[in-house]
């Protein structure tokens, strides 16, 4: 399985990357959501997109409205990982066509709990 | 910091009494992990703070240990499989069952802080059809977790532990910087005190979770327990158990069915094929540990890629 990491925070990159390769996962990085999409569109296969939602240049809301607009992207589970807690900002997230929703701070524990939710822990992690 | 030999024998021996819950050696960094907040409250170290008990053996302090060793980790729709298995399968049989009408009934058993009862309510307000009712009666030993649980309201850490997005938007609202969850789902769970050990609550019940803690039990405690919860599951009902957990070798009454990726059990039919009720080894206070899953809101009301996340989920 891989995984995209967006987010402008390099620290927070590297934690979010960092859990995703304790449980199998190899991981890609990007600076923000135009990043992101330039790797997609040179050829990036990834499983899954964990996505900041402000961020400069292209935010996480236009990145995963600019990816379901794409049908070729359309296996790419998206989870915006993220400060805004507003009830709003998740129900206009899920609209958009983000999968799933996960609220900073968060434990490791609660990345695998979602990807638990997604299907997507690894089969090594079932054992 | 090390607990001593002694206090270790002293804790395991008064959990064990008070609540049957086997302390095996080996645990005991789970007695140190448990307990040192509490003796660095009263200002002293751990092995200072068992004899305090020992000698003293204040109720409050006692209760307090129980609480401590036996209040556990809980997430929502803890695990995914068995909610995939009540909401693909059991709820749909049982719906049919009943003919689409009536009031269909659940027990969760040490429920803890809620999340589990709260789980199984807000699948049952996603998938039960308008002409049905429900009731979700959840017990745990510990006071202190169901006043929690009672509150009905979490922190962001909390629901950030397995709650679906798309559920938390339909079941929950901002409270401050917490989290409440609605009336609608409140209202379908009762929470009171019970001792597993203990006459269950009032049945019959369509469906029982009492997942994650027969593994605290020995045999015979677990045979025990088995046998108060075939008295109130009703023929057609439904028992959910842990996935480390089997009826298998324990108790004869109940029959391991495969659905969606998940072993529920059922009673048997055969009555004869029950296993002889045992009597209690030592009742007083069991307590807590369960917990849920993630899982599927009802896809028709989430946007496309969210219902296709959840059904991949459920397709684990």
């Amino acid at each position: 399985m891989r995984a995209l990491v967006i987010d402008d925070s390099r620290t927070m990159r590297r934690i979010v990357a960092g859990t995703l390769e304790g449980l199998g996962f190899e991981t890609l990085q990007a600076e923000h959501g135009r990043d992101a999409l330039d790797q997609l569109e040179a050829g990036a296969e990834v499983d899954l997109a964990c996505i900041d939602w402000n961020m400069p240049v292209m935010d996480g809301l236009e990145f995963v409205t600019a990816v379901r607009a794409n049908p070729a992207w359309r296996a790419i589970t998206l989870m915006m990982v993220t400060t805004e807690a507003e009830h709003s900002q998740i129900v206009r997230a899920l609209a958009a066509g983000a999968h799933e929703y996960l609220i900073k701070p968060f434990t490791p524990d609660a990345i695998r709990d979602k990807l638990d939710l997604l299907g997507l822990v690894p089969v090594e992690e079932l054992a | 910091m090390s607990i001593s030999p002694e206090s270790f024998a002293f804790v395991a021996d008064l959990v064990r009494r008070r609540s049957a819950i086997q302390l095996t050696p080996g645990k005991e960094y789970l007695v140190e992990s448990r307990l040192l907040p509490l003796a660095r409250a009263a200002g002293l170290d751990l092995d200072a703070y068992v004899v305090r008990l020992r000698t003293q053996g204040a109720a409050a302090d006692q209760a307090a240990v129980i609480e401590a060793m036996t209040t556990n980790e809980t997430s929502w729709f803890r695990d995914g499989a068995p909610y995939a298995a009540l909401r693909g399968t059991e709820l749909p049989r049982l719906v049919a069952a009943r003919g689409g009408t009536g009031r269909l009934r659940v027990w969760s058993a040490a429920c803890s802080t809620g999340q589990e009862p709260y789980s199984i309510a807000m699948s049952l307000l996603d998938d039960l059809p308008a002409t049905m009712t429900s009731e979700i009666v959840a017990t745990d030993l510990s006071e202190q977790v169901l006043e929690r649980a009672r509150s009905g309201r979490y922190s962001q850490l909390e629901v950030n532990r397995g709650m679906p997005a798309a559920m938390l938007v339909r079941h929950m609202a901002r409270a401050g910087t917490e989290w409440e969850l609605s009336a609608a789902v409140r209202h379908l769970v009762s929470f009171r005190a019970h001792n597993l050990l203990d006459a269950p609550p009032a049945g019959p019940f369509d469906i029982v979770f009492l997942r994650n803690v027969l593994i605290y039990f020995d045999l015979p405690t677990k045979r025990a327990i088995l046998e108060r919860v075939l008295r109130v599951l009703r023929p057609d009902g439904v028992l959910l158990l842990g996935a480390a957990e089997s009826t298998l070798g324990v108790h004869e009454g109940f029959e391991r069915v495969t659905v969606e990726r998940s072993s529920v059990y059922r009673p048997l039919a055969a009555r004869g094929l029950r296993a002889p009720t045992v009597p209690s080894p030592r009742p007083a206070g069991l307590a807590h540990a369960s917990v849920p899953p993630t899982v599927p809101p009802s896809p028709s009301s989430l946007p496309v890629p969210a219902a296709h996340a959840l059904s991949r989920g459920a397709a684990r």
